[in-house]
């Protein structure tokens, strides 16, 4: 475990489908954090040994009808949504987030950016008060800067649609200066109970500091509160619909499920 | 068609003749009752395909029997001047690819190099030119596939890229459509690969309307012990074709489209060109790195020009063996495909692998977990023959082609063309240049720059911006009618129109300068590229450690897939100012270099070793392969100079349309090592106070320069002149000050001279300058000269005396020039007592004008 | 053999950048007549004779177009 900034090691799963590329990225990340990762192929089923889901960024299956729409109906996303509906932490990142919008685990859609063309650069990220599980409630207010790399990123979804994510919460993060064409500037948006968090920007690429900031560490080393909270609960405080109440989520219960090890 | 015993036409005794005299060099025929060509059909036909009566002969010679129709073909294309280098073979010759870290030279797909610690770099640059001048978009991104294929062929995971790229100025629609389609098409397939483009460059000149170029330059790494080559061996092993299916496209594309000039008739070419499909290119770099790591492989080749035609021949004939292919084992996705079709098909993303019996049913099992197509198509033999068959015909008739592997793959024919000195070469070296230093004198220089304003006729865009397309000349005989006290007038323009934008242009300026310096900062070959470098996903990968814009780019030596990192770095920059070497091609050629050397070593890098991108005209035309001859020499002298080797390489010729030549482009790429990427050096100014200093020294060198294209719409001069020894000595002094983490930026003076250097490194940082000359030239030179070797560095006050001890210890010259300050860009001169401001312009207009100009030139309406 | 066509187009209030983008274009060219471009996909299917339409229009509510931000109309040859 490295001394950096967790008193946790996770174990991640990270999903791998055909024509991911930031899979490597995010493990190295999430090793530099000191968790442990391993890579899941799009045929596996088997998650529930993992602590938490990524689905890394890049073009599965080459994003060739739509970003997302053919990996969607890989096997492995069976396991993701039921993974999920469990209330289990799930972060897509950039293909990843189109990814979740496809399985409609997360509301909406990624067009493409409204200037046609394909963006890579630094983006400064406001972090709104939201239900999100991944980020560290303190955050709300500040300024995260992480780039974005993407040609289909321009969030949308229906005012109806909108007007849900603003009242419960679900918008996580917006650009501080119009980036791609967003529906108010959204760049990143959660699931109601806060656990799935899809976000167009690259957090794993800015954790280390041989290539530059480390404001990316904060998306990766928040969430193991709300799984030791989980793995505090015992399954029975699952409710009818398979997906964790919050108010359940906090008792002195210290049954520790999945792979969660404390630090001595 | 007839059988081979009728070896009869005007051609006949010579050919009996002579298939007499060399019987015994050539490996027996697996199988003589081929169907083979009538002898005047065969001669017609050759001749059609581009080869050369002597050639047709040749072809005779070796086969020692009329060729079939599949063997012509495949002789026409392996003896093309794309696949054999047949007119530039013996020039290349002059390089060294000698180096002890050197672990591959050229002739394999990409050269390779060991930077220590085990670790290893394969790379190579490519061009993809008249490709690209058909259908920009798919022909940019076929070339970064088929670079990227030939960098993990060798074993290595492709983990940078960069591009050269030459198009003509972008006030002509159609090269805004190129231009904009080839770096879309660049970004398209790089990123979908998840491999991150770095940088590169581009410059724009009337030179290369016609021809654009699309060089592309990547970059590998591996441990040295996976280094594999595409050498067959081991007879009764499987010939394996992995990856997509085999169309009609591309028939005769990169070879015939790099072969011969262009012409109107190119559009109609269109159905020639390729389309890249990056996801299936994604997917075979990850099964082919995984099956050679496992060692399942006895070699692997990519499918590239010629497709599988060249890759199978060269394989056979690296390891001395035969090959025999069934062209119908060959997965197609057209219907009724000829045997020399299937051949010669370019179709993108195959690559072809020697696998030993016992060993493919763990290659098929690992490509089809990824979703690969994985078929045996034939085996290695012994007979020394690259035999195709066609199992669909008859029994007795199912050879369609029989070949020696060796002469097809070895024994193309080898030219030295004539050459002659290009008479533009004198009058434009020695064009009298006085009147630019007289402009100046005659303070008429903001009237000058009002008339080209007043004359851009392309509304919309900033003045300054504007005023770049008027009076660009390229070719040496139109300058001839350009009056130069005032360029003349290209639509009518009154002087009152002149007056008017003159006064107001005199009113926008502090000093006598500023009006040069903008218009230059808008300058298409010196603003800033970062509308470029956006549509470019450079950071994927995690080891990105300088990203674009700075002078190399600077990525750390580690594998994030093993998690395995070093505190160690590669450092790539391209280069190349074709200016320069149409000016000079000797000269301007070994500047490439230097200045390549130069942006290396700015963040602190060892170069290495380079690669280069020969793009020339017709080779054919004396004049033309003179400066490739010249070039050559040049490059091949200082890379032995600074004991560079060269590993792997391309030649395009045929760089022409209706008859103007592009000007002689030999780009280089450039590698090197950085031994702790905690010290890397950047070109940002970083705060208010430190001291400025150029490194070498300026000389009143105007000739070739940007500043004289930009104002005067002048080409000519002789390029700034390069002392190889003080090359070294600045490089050597900013290097040991970088490492030693004395200097807080460096950065390289080239285009735009000393003042656009200062200005850049200030956009950069958003931090100004105030800096003092007093170099005794004439103050236009001291600003905008591009004199080499020089090199303006920005340190700490606390550190400013060490740093000029380390550059006292090179024995090299140069200035303290005053402090990073404030907001604005001030540049004076000193003549001793008095000070004299030259440019005054705050660092808001220098950044918009920088910043914008390029994406406002796009997007020209 | 069947052969369907079907068209996926932005749905209506759905900004279509690529449309906006070729009308901007076919106004600089001087075709002042365009008032709205909207720029979709075009499929072209291949099916066994038993395949009903009513099975191409789950293709498509289930892969094809995404309803989100996608309409889509199909063609029976």
């Amino acid at each position: 475990m490295s001394a950096d900034t967790n008193a946790v090691s996770l174990k991640f799963g990270v999903v791998v489908f055909p024509g991911s590329n930031c899979e490597q990225d995010v493990v190295h990340a999430l090793h530099l954090l000191g968790h442990e990762a391993n890579y899941v192929w799009h045929q596996d089923t088997e998650l529930a040994c993992y602590d938490a889901i990524v689905l890394p960024g890049g073009f599965s299956y080459g994003d060739y009808l739509r970003c997302g729409a053919v990996a969607r109906f890989s096997p492995v996303m069976e396991s993701v949504i039921a993974y999920a509906n469990a209330g289990r932490p799930v972060i897509g990142i950039c293909n990843g987030f189109q990814i979740l919008t496809e399985a409609k685990l997360l509301a909406g859609a990624l067009l493409q950016n409204r200037n046609l063309k394909f963006i890579c650069e630094p983006a400064s990220l406001i972090v709104e008060k939201s239900v999100c599980k991944w980020l560290d409630p303190k955050l709300a207010g500040s300024v995260l800067e992480v780039p974005i790399n993407h040609n289909e990123g321009n969030y949308f979804c229906d005012a109806k649609t909108l007007a849900e994510l603003k009242e419960n919460g679900q918008i996580v993060l917006r650009y501080r200066q119009a980036a791609n064409g967003s529906l108010d500037n959204i760049a990143g948006i959660c699931n109601r109970g806060g656990n799935v968090f899809g976000l167009m920007p690259h957090p794993e690429r800015v954790c280390d500091f041989a290539t530059g900031s480390t404001d990316g560490r904060a998306f990766f080393s928040y969430i193991f509160r709300y799984i030791l909270e989980i793995a505090s609960n015992t399954k029975n405080n699952l409710n009818k619909n398979g997906s964790l109440n919050s108010d359940d989520l906090n008792s002195d219960d210290n049954n520790i499920i999945g792979n969660v090890e404390v630090a001595q | 068609m007839s059988d081979g015993g009728d070896v009869v036409s005007d051609g006949g005794d010579v050919v009996s003749d002579i298939v007499g005299d060399i019987v015994q060099d050539i490996p027996a025929p697996v199988c003589d009752n081929i169907v083979t060509l009538d002898a005047e059909l065969a001669k017609k036909i050759a001749l059609e395909l581009g080869l050369t009566a002597d050639e047709f002969l040749n072809v005779v010679r070796t086969q020692q029997r009329m060729p079939s129709l599949t063997e012509l073909y495949i002789y026409s294309l392996m003896w093309s001047e794309h696949c054999s280098y047949k007119h530039s073979k013996g020039q290349l010759r002059h390089f060294s690819s000698k180096g002890k870290h050197v672990l591959q030279g050229p002739g394999e797909n990409a050269g390779v190099i060991s930077v220590g610690d085990g670790w290893a770099v394969a790379f190579k640059m490519e061009s993809h030119n008249h490709p690209s001048a058909i259908e920009p978009f798919q022909g940019a991104a076929t070339g970064i596939g088929g670079i990227i294929r030939d960098i993990f062929t060798m074993g290595a995971r492709p983990i940078a890229a960069m591009d050269s790229l030459r198009f003509g100025t972008l006030d002509k629609p159609r090269q805004r459509y190129l231009f904009d389609g080839a770096v879309a098409g660049i970004g398209s397939y790089g990123n979908c690969l998840g491999i991150p483009t770095v940088g590169g460059e581009v410059y724009f000149e009337d030179a290369y309307e016609g021809n654009c170029l699309i060089n592309a330059f990547a970059l590998g790494l591996m441990r040295e012990e996976e280094l594999t080559r595409a050498v067959g061996s081991g007879p009764g092993n499987y010939v394996v074709l992995i990856g997509s299916s085999t169309g009609r496209d591309g028939i005769g594309g990169a070879s015939v489209l790099a072969s011969q000039e262009f012409d109107e008739a190119a559009e109609n070419k269109r159905p020639a060109v390729q389309v890249g499909d990056p996801f299936e290119e994604k997917l075979l770099i990850e099964v082919c790195l995984e099956l050679l790591k496992a060692g399942k492989f006895v070699a692997l080749g990519d499918l590239g020009a010629a497709g599988l035609t060249s890759s199978a021949s060269e394989m056979a004939s690296r390891g001395g063996v035969g090959i025999d292919i069934d062209v119908r084992k060959v997965p197609q996705r057209e219907d009724a495909m000829q045997p020399f079709e299937i051949m010669v098909s370019e179709s993108q993303e195959r690559m072809l692998a020697v696998v030993k019996p016992e060993d493919f049913a763990d290659a098929l099992d690992t490509c089809q977990r990824w979703g690969v197509s994985c078929s045996q198509i034939g085996s290695i033999t012994n007979t020394g023959r690259f035999v195709v068959r066609d199992s669909a015909l008859p029994a007795d008739a199912q050879i369609v082609a029989d070949m020696p592997a060796e002469m097809l793959a070895e024994s193309a024919p080898e030219y030295t063309p004539q050459m002659s000195r290009p008479a533009y070469l004198d009058k434009l070296q020695s064009y009298p240049l006085d009147f630019v230093y007289e402009c100046v004198e005659d303070n008429i220089l903001n009237e000058v720059i009002a008339e080209r304003i007043a004359n851009a006729e392309i509304l919309g865009l900033d003045a300054f911006v504007g005023a770049q397309f008027k009076g660009a000349q390229f070719n040496g005989t139109r300058f001839k009618d350009t009056q130069f006290k005032g360029a003349q007038p290209v639509k009518d323009v009154t002087a009152e129109e002149v007056a008017a934008i003159t006064a107001a242009l005199s009113a926008q300026a502090k000093a006598s300068f500023d009006i040069a310096f903008l218009s230059m900062l808008a300058s298409p070959n010196i603003c800033s590229r970062r509308w470029i470098w956006r549509q470019y996903d450079h950071q994927v990968g995690n080891n990105t450690v300088v990203v674009p814009g700075a002078d190399a780019a600077v990525l750390r030596i580690g594998d994030t897939g093993r998690a395995e990192m070093t505190c160690r770095g590669i450092a790539m920059s391209t280069d190349c100012n074709g200016r320069y070497c149409y000016l000079d091609p000797y000269l301007g050629a070994q500047i490439a270099l230097a200045e390549g050397m130069r942006n290396l070593s700015c963040v602190g890098a060892k170069p290495a070793a380079i690669t280069d991108c020969l793009n020339f005209g017709n080779p054919e035309k004396p004049e033309v392969f003179y400066s490739f001859h010249k070039a050559v020499c040049g490059l091949a002298t200082a890379c032995k100079h600074y004991d560079i080797p060269v590993i792997s390489g391309n030649v395009s010729f045929y760089n022409e349309s209706f008859g103007n030549a592009i000007y002689p482009t030999p780009a280089i790429g450039i590698v090197g090592v950085v031994e702790n990427i905690a010290n890397v050096c950047t070109s940002d100014f970083k705060q208010a106070g430190d001291t400025i200093i150029l490194v070498g020294e300026t000389l009143d060198e105007l000739g070739a320069s940007e500043y004289i294209k930009v104002i005067h719409g002048l080409v000519a001069g002789k390029p700034p002149s390069l002392d190889l020894q003080l090359e070294n000595d600045v490089q050597s002094a900013i290097r040991e000050a970088v490492s030693c983490r004395l200097l807080q930026s460096a950065h390289d003076c080239s285009e735009g001279g000393l003042a656009i250097a200062i200005a850049e490194s200030c956009i950069a940082g958003n931090i100004g300058a105030k800096v003092t000359l007093a170099e005794p030239i004439p103050d236009v030179a001291a600003l905008f000269a591009e004199s080499q070797s020089r090199i303006v560095i920005s340190c700490t006050e606390a550190n400013t005396d060490r740093v000029l001890d380390i550059l006292a210890s090179y024995n090299v010259p140069f200035s303290i020039l005053g402090e990073t300050f404030g907001n604005r860009i001030y540049v004076e001169k000193s003549d001793g007592s008095a000070l004299t401001p030259l440019v005054d312009v705050s660092l808001e207009t220098a950044l918009k004008l920088y910043n914008d100009s390029l994406e406002q030139m796009v997007n020209i309406k | 053999m069947k052969n369907y066509k079907i068209y996926v187009t932005a749905k209506e209030g759905i900004f279509n950048p690529a449309g906006a983008t070729a009308a901007t274009a076919l106004g600089q060219l001087g075709y002042d007549g365009v008032n709205n471009v909207r720029v979709g996909k075009f499929i072209e299917l291949q099916t066994k004779d038993d395949v009903q339409r009513q099975t191409v229009t789950e293709m498509c509510e289930k892969l094809l177009a995404n309803p989100v931000i996608e309409d889509f109309r199909i063609e029976e040859e």
